[in-house]
């Protein structure tokens, strides 16, 4: 068992949990994940390691169904019943000059670790951080603490500057920056979106894919994607990639998969365990 | 019954071969419970007479574990129940496993002097189902009895996976007086047994019984470890293991490489298997793990593997279920009584037939598969004859899901994070055949992570041998003659 040893709620159904997992803590690297069951009969879900100490390791997590709302039910105290990792390869960290970190809505937390390393060994850090809106906007002190600047951008407007995340990495390439690499962690249409802005100038791009996993071991194969034209197993070959050889819309289809069973599951736990609707329930 | 010692052997072998009661396939095929549903103990004594007690008993030689036969099967015949599940247990740890998933047509059975009398191999002794009832018989009349266990000799081992080959050589080493440490990577022990092979054919409650008993012995089990990962097997030395046990199977997927493989409703076995077995996706909602709710699927392969999903398939409710194989049904790897039983089941066979694409609708779903014809050639190595594909005999299968069973490679985790292991160029660890050590020094490894995709007892008795190499290397710390690895 694993327990929760804080867990603060950072963002409208985004929690940030400090979980005792001194295995997975002492050998994890920046980039890599690990696959958790909040209970005993659980489905098993990937969730990136978005930082840690010796004996710990810290998630963020955004509720999105069934999974992760057992999650966040789970109060300080409370354990989870598997933390399976660290999984994946661990991002190449090198230092060629000029990085930009983009992170998009929960895939900042994923993209934190990245900032720090890439600093930490002597790159000029610029993030962009992407939200739809000020109060969904997360971690964005730990970021300002990783990167040499920053730079926000809401769809709405609410903070920062309107617009999205590609016109940020724009205005950036037009100021002359000389980009040697960009990482860009979030939805896969922002990456998607990204990946077309920086291929025609050969900027590598660096993308984490979040498909859906089983084993996260490369046993099922499920978690699949075509890069350069061939098959690669997110989980052992990945979670990153070259963005310019990714095919993101067969990606994104088969993310969606399990869309209609993944919502009945999510409906019946909420009526089951949150009879009391709470607000955000409600807003739902 | 007290003197059946005395019947003639032409009288034996006039006492009829015993059917196995089973669920009826109109029924079966709506739920996930088991197909064959054991012996009563009059047909165990009955059946266990049938043997003829040979001074040559050829059956034990066909047996990968070396399984006392004769004598086994004597205790049965006398109704001892008892007595015959020590015998068995002496050499095979995993009896009611073994009885349920052996192939003993091709095993055991295949050898035995009834089936030449006979010359069938339907009627030979059922040797496999002797071994399921007696273990049954021991699980559901009280527990097993623990072992005396020596005092501990403080030497640590470390055994990476709980399928087959691992459990063995926990079960073996405990009992030595060592100290065990079981690694595996999901959250589940029994590897193939539990996530692979299928609830109707092998329920998880058995295998869940041997691990609680290895537990009770006093071996350890880490679960969420992945060995590569989490701690390398060089950082388990520095942790103090004295020597390591590999046995992380074969569970790498294998794909075919044509057109549409990665759409939405194309599956590997594995995956297929594991949401419906470890994750339980055939109670969903009830369960978390969700599988698509299909209505014609097509599974290639003609092996075990292929069998499994296809009458998984069929449980989950699809409409119709094809096994698309590109040889004939002679060159079938998988066990007769499992082709038999997906027959049974309404289970469709294409064979002589192989996928060229897989088509899919405007949203990746699965649409079609494009399937050749095949006729066959000559023998190739393995001496099955080659299929050679007929031009111009596509032809369209509507299907809306694709599971792919054409077989798993060795899993990589390992040697990808230990150079100093070598592997063949398929990724198998290559291990002296007389000890499963490796080409490094404390490492021993086998099952399917150094035969291949092979069998549970193949697994087993892999283990077997690698428990007497480490604790002889534990004593002399001799690690001089194993042969330069074969790149
Ligand atoms: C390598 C990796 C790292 C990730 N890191 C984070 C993270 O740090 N924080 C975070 O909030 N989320 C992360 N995710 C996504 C997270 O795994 C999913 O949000 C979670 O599985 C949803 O489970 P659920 O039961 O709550 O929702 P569901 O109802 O199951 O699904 C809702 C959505 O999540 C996706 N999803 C469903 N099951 C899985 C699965 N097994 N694996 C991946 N996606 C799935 C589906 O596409 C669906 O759109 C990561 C995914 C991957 C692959
Ligand atoms: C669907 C199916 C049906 C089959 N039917 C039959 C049958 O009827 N009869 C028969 O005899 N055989 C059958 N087989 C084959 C048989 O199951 C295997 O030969 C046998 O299980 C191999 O045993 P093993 O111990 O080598 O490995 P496995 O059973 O594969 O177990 C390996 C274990 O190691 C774990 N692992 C892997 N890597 C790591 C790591 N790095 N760290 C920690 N743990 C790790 C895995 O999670 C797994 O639990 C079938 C196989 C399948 C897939
Ligand atoms: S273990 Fe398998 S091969 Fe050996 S006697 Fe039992 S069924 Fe036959
Ligand atoms: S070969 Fe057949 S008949 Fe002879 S001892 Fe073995 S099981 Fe009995
Ligand atoms: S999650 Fe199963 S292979 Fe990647």
């Amino acid at each position: 068992m694993y327990e929760i040893l804080r867990k603060e709620d950072i963002a409208p159904r985004v929690c940030k949990y400090v979980v005792r997992a001194p295995a997975v803590a002492r050998a994890r690297k920046a980039g890599q994940f690990v696959i958790i069951r909040p209970k005993n009969d659980s489905e098993r879900i990937p969730l990136t390691i978005a930082d840690g100490d010796e004996e710990t390791i810290t998630l963020v997590v955004q509720e999105v169904g069934k999974t992760t709302a057992i999650m966040a039910d789970l109060k300080e105290g409370d354990s989870l019943s598997d933390v399976c990792g660290p999984l994946g390869k661990p991002t190449h960290i090198e230092k060629v000059g000029t990085v930009v970190i983009i992170g998009g809505g929960i895939g900042i937390a994923p993209a934190h670790p990245i900032a720090q390393a890439m600093k930490v060994i002597g790159n000029r850090v610029l993030t962009i951080l992407g939200a739809r809106s000020q109060d969904l906007l997360i971690m964005e002190e730990e970021m300002r603490r990783a990167s040499d600047e920053v730079i926000i951008m809401t769809d709405d407007g609410s903070y920062g500057k309107k617009g999205f995340v590609t016109h940020a990495l724009q205005d950036l390439i037009n100021a002359g920056n000389e980009i040697r690499q960009v990482v860009a962690i979030g939805p896969a249409i922002m990456m998607k979106m990204v990946c077309k802005v920086t291929l025609p100038l050969h900027i590598p791009t660096l993308v984490s894919l979040n498909t859906i996993m089983i084993d996260g071991t490369g046993m099922c194969g499920g978690c699949r994607v075509t890069v350069d034209g061939k098959t690669q197993f997110v989980c052992v070959d990945g979670p990153e990639f070259d963005g310019h050889q990714v095919d993101f819309d067969l990606m994104m289809r088969r993310q969606a998969m399990y869309l209609e069973q993944e919502r009945l599951s999510y409906d019946s736990y909420v009526q089951k365990h949150r009879c009391k609707l709470t607000p955000e329930a409600e807003a739902l | 019954m007290s003197n059946w010692r005395e019947v003639k052997t032409k009288d034996r072998l006039k006492i009829p071969a015993q059917k196995m009661k089973e669920q009826a396939p109109e029924a079966r095929v709506r739920n996930m419970q088991e197909v064959p549903l054991g012996f009563t103990p009059e047909q165990a004594i009955q059946e266990a007479q049938r043997c003829l007690q040979c001074n040559n008993a050829k059956c034990i030689e066909g047996c990968p574990v070396g399984i006392e036969i004769p004598r086994f099967l004597a205790a049965v015949a006398d109704g001892d129940f008892a007595k015959a599940v020590a015998v068995v247990k002496e050499t095979n740890l995993l009896p009611a496993i073994c009885g349920r998933v052996c192939p003993q047509e091709e095993q055991c059975q295949v050898v035995c002097t009834v089936t030449k009398a006979l010359k069938s191999i339907e009627n030979s002794v059922g040797i496999g189902k002797l071994e399921r009832f007696v273990a049954d018989y021991e699980r559901i009349h009280g527990q097993a009895v623990l072992p005396p266990i020596p005092p501990p000799t403080g030497k640590r081992i470390g055994v990476v996976g709980s399928g087959p080959a691992g459990l063995t050589v926990a079960g073996d080493l405990i009992k030595l007086g060592h100290a065990v440490t079981v690694f595996e990577a999901l959250h589940r022990p029994g590897g193939v047994l539990v996530y692979g092979i299928p609830e109707f054919r092998l329920p998880k409650e058995i295998v869940y019984k041997e691990v609680e008993y290895l537990h009770r012995l006093g071996v350890e089990f880490r679960y969420n470890f992945v060995v590569g990962k989490t701690l390398t097997i060089e950082q388990l030395f520095a942790d103090g293991y004295n020597a390591i046990f590999v046995g992380t199977g074969a569970g790498l997927p294998k794909f075919m490489n044509i057109p549409g493989e990665n759409l939405c409703s194309v599956y590997s076995a594995n995956e297929y298997l594991t949401r419906s077995n470890l994750m339980r996706a055939f109670d969903f909602p009830l369960s978390d793990t969700p599988l698509k709710a299909s209505k014609k699927v097509a599974v290639v392969g003609g092996g075990n593997v292929a069998m499994d999903s296809a009458r998984t398939a069929m449980r989950l409710g699809a409409e119709a279920v094809y096994i698309v194989y590109r040889r004939s049904e002679k060159e079938m790897p998988a066990r007769l009584e499992e082709i038999h039983h997906a027959k049974e089941e309404g289970v469709i066979f294409h064979l002589l037939q192989n996928p060229t694409k897989i088509v899919g609708d405007d949203k990746g779903w699965v649409a079609g598969m494009e399937v050749q014809r095949m006729e066959l050639g000559e023998a190739d190595s393995s001496g099955r004859r080659r299929p050679i594909p007929m031009k111009g005999s596509e032809y369209f299968l509507d299907v809306d899901t694709v599971i792919i069973a054409i077989g798993n490679d060795p899993n990589p985790l390992i040697p990808q994070t230990t150079s100093k292991i070598r592997t063949t160029k398929w990724g198998n660890i290559v291990v002296d055949p007389q000890t499963q050590r490796t080409s490094m020094k404390g490492v021993f490894a086998g099952g399917d992570i150094v035969l291949g995709a092979a069998t549970v007892i193949l697994a087993m008795g892999e283990g077997r041998r690698a428990v007497k190499a480490i604790t002889k290397y534990l004593q002399d710390d001799d690690w001089t003659g194993t042969p330069e690895p074969i790149v």
